[in-house]
């Protein structure tokens, strides 16, 4: 269970998300959430064998090949973001650990308690069956208008505009 | 890792979905009274179109002032989301219409309040969409009822006006049983009383009018989703293929795969609200926000003054019945001790009573009583600050035949007390002259 704490630090400092498994076709739940970051302030860095660019983005085949080609650049992946299933993970958290990556996020439906526990035991935070746009919205602003219950309980003025 | 803090219901009450605001700093919601939103760029628009952002476009969709009431609601009944409606009947339809569609079927209890009777069994019925109404004192009645076509099963916690309470975990193991969901009407035990999630409902619908507003001044109805119902399961995959498939409505996107556990409230905002118009306006659901903040506080009145009532109309000798689960000799009083919240120790049964004249014409002595109140009020409302009452054979239930009335248990003496939060002795004075008019 991430608390709102947790979450709030791992979206104000991971700025840069690996998406593994981001479709190319816009309806797909993978475009949404990374075109809501991108459009929220996050580079994205797309993952996907079977395609070369995505939102106007490189895309690697690999987390291994992403983070070896932001190394290039001087700059770092924080989070991998993985919409893939439960049963594929465990590879994506290795390479996740080896690049030192802040962050391993396993969206809606993604479980492996396994690999989860690799990562936290190699100092990496980790979220599993969470949207990251979802999470974020929740707070910093934005679900609260589509009726969720965000939980959050708070005298505090926001210091950011929801968008 | 740290946990979040649980805050109470008071708190809740008063806080949920309410921060202070980012430009200004209000404390207080504001009354975001338009009903269009600016878009910062065309890329943006396009985004809030196709749902990859979330944002408020047209007060028919989405209203930050709404969304506070819509969150303060889903807090309060520990569900995932909700959607505010214009009504309590609207919230019903919108609920109902979220995932059925011409061809299927209801089964629902036959104690509801006479306009569900009506919307269901009439105005549903026009639209192909068939109900089934049985006596729900035994949760195997819906289970005999329920057909291939059917997609929900639908009851009220306390019903209107005969008061029984409902026995959720039963029906929404055999609704769950059946891939279907348990929608529950929980608007005259009110959250602070009993949150339907809890025994097993999936969703919950409200007349905001009634208990949550709490003053008589404001329609409005609210859905609530628990987030728990999986609309993709093997039993429930074929029966809500709406939740699962492309929307037509939005080019392909697929509700419950891409908003999870709060895909059907997003359904419901964005095919039944934009589409049928059933939206709340910003100031009621202010309005609402602001009776809602003291729901607690109400609720322990409501609940001590009905008990002091219907204890003196037992006792009394010109009255020849009271309904009440609150009474430990109610048939419904151990069920209503499972179900409800302890007021002092004892199952608070919310403020709604039923009682019979002990006379030769009882229906008629009923009718003196009602015109000798002096500050009961006649009318058709419940759950106001002040005591309401009503004959329901002839008012609200008027509309159901014979055989519809003996179902819902409305016989011809019956009185209805909808008891509010004045001085409990006041309010015993003003029952018990009424009472001396009315056989005298």
């Amino acid at each position: 269970m991430s608390s709102i704490s947790q979450l709030r630090r791992i979206l104000g400092t991971c700025r840069t998300i690996a998406v593994v498994g981001l479709s190319p076709q816009w309806h797909r739940p993978s475009f949404f959430a990374a075109k809501y970051m991108q459009a929220h302030g996050y580079r994205i860095v797309p993952v996907n064998p079977m395609a070369q660019e995505i939102l106007g983005e490189r895309c690697f085949p690999s987390v291994t090949a992403a983070a070896q080609a932001l190394r290039d650049q001087g700059a770092t992946i924080d989070m991998v973001d993985c919409f893939r299933r439960g049963e594929d993970i465990p590879p994506i958290a290795q390479e996740a650990i080896a690049i030192g990556a802040k962050c391993l996020w396993l969206q809606l439906g993604v479980i492996n308690e396994a690999a989860a526990a690799q990562a936290r035991a190699a100092g990496l935070e980790v979220v599993m069956d969470r949207c990251v746009k979802i999470e974020h919205a929740r707070l910093f602003g934005g679900l609260n208008w589509a009726g969720v219950n965000t939980r959050v309980i708070s005298s505090r003025r926001p210091q950011q505009l929801p968008y | 890792m740290a946990q979040d803090r649980e805050f109470g219901f008071a708190t809740r009450a008063v806080h949920a979905g309410a921060i202070p605001d980012p430009v200004t700093g209000a404390r207080a919601t504001p009354i975001h009274q338009t009903t269009s939103f600016v878009f910062d760029s065309a890329e943006h628009a396009a985004s809030l179109f196709n749902l990859q952002t979330f944002g408020n476009v047209y007060s028919r969709i989405s209203n930050p002032t709404v969304a506070v009431l819509e969150e303060r609601v889903a807090s309060l009944e520990g569900g995932r989301a909700a959607l505010a409606c214009a009504t309590g009947m609207a919230a019903q339809m919108t609920a109902l219409l979220a995932i059925l569609k011409a061809g299927d079927h209801i089964v629902a209890s036959s104690t509801l309040y006479g306009g569900t009777v009506g919307q269901l069994g009439v105005g549903f019925s026009r639209l192909g969409i068939e109900t089934t109404f049985v006596d729900p004192a035994d949760p195997d009645n819906f289970r005999k009822a329920i057909r291939p076509t059917t997609r929900a099963i639908y009851g009220e916690t306390l019903g209107n006006p005969r008061v029984n309470v409902f026995d959720i975990e039963p029906v929404a193991k055999i609704a769950h049983e059946h891939g279907l969901p348990l929608v529950i009407d929980n608007t005259v035990a009110s959250p602070y009383l009993c949150n339907p999630f809890d025994f097993g409902a999936d969703i919950v619908v409200h007349s905001a009018t009634k208990y949550l507003g709490g003053h008589g001044t404001t329609m409005a109805g609210v859905v609530v989703e628990s987030g728990k119902f999986d609309w993709g399961s093997a039993l429930s995959r074929d029966k809500f293929p709406e939740m699962l498939e492309p929307s037509q409505a939005y080019h392909g996107v697929k509700f419950y795969e891409t908003f999870g556990d709060f895909g059907y409230t997003m359904k419901a905002r964005m095919e039944v609200n934009r589409t049928f118009g059933g939206s709340l306006s910003p100031l009621n659901a202010w309005l609402i926000l602001q009776g809602i903040e003291t729901l607690h506080l109400r609720m322990q009145a409501h609940c001590r003054n009905a008990l002091a009532v219907a204890q003196f109309l037992a006792d009394h000798p010109l009255v020849s019945w009271v309904n009440y689960p609150g009474l430990s000799s109610s048939s419904d009083h151990e069920l209503a001790r499972k179900q409800f919240r302890a007021i002092d120790g004892t199952p608070g049964c919310s403020g709604i009573l039923t009682f019979g004249i002990k006379a030769p014409d009882p229906a008629r002595a009923g009718e003196r009583f009602i015109d000798a109140c002096e500050f009961a009020s006649h009318l058709a409302n419940i759950g106001d600050a002040k005591t309401l009452v009503i004959h329901p054979a002839s008012t609200t239930h008027r509309q159901l035949d014979e055989a519809q009335l003996e179902k819902a248990g409305v016989s011809a003496d019956m009185i209805r007390l909808s008891v509010g939060i004045e001085e409990r002795d006041d309010i015993l004075w003003d029952v018990d002259q009424a009472l001396r008019k009315a056989v005298s």
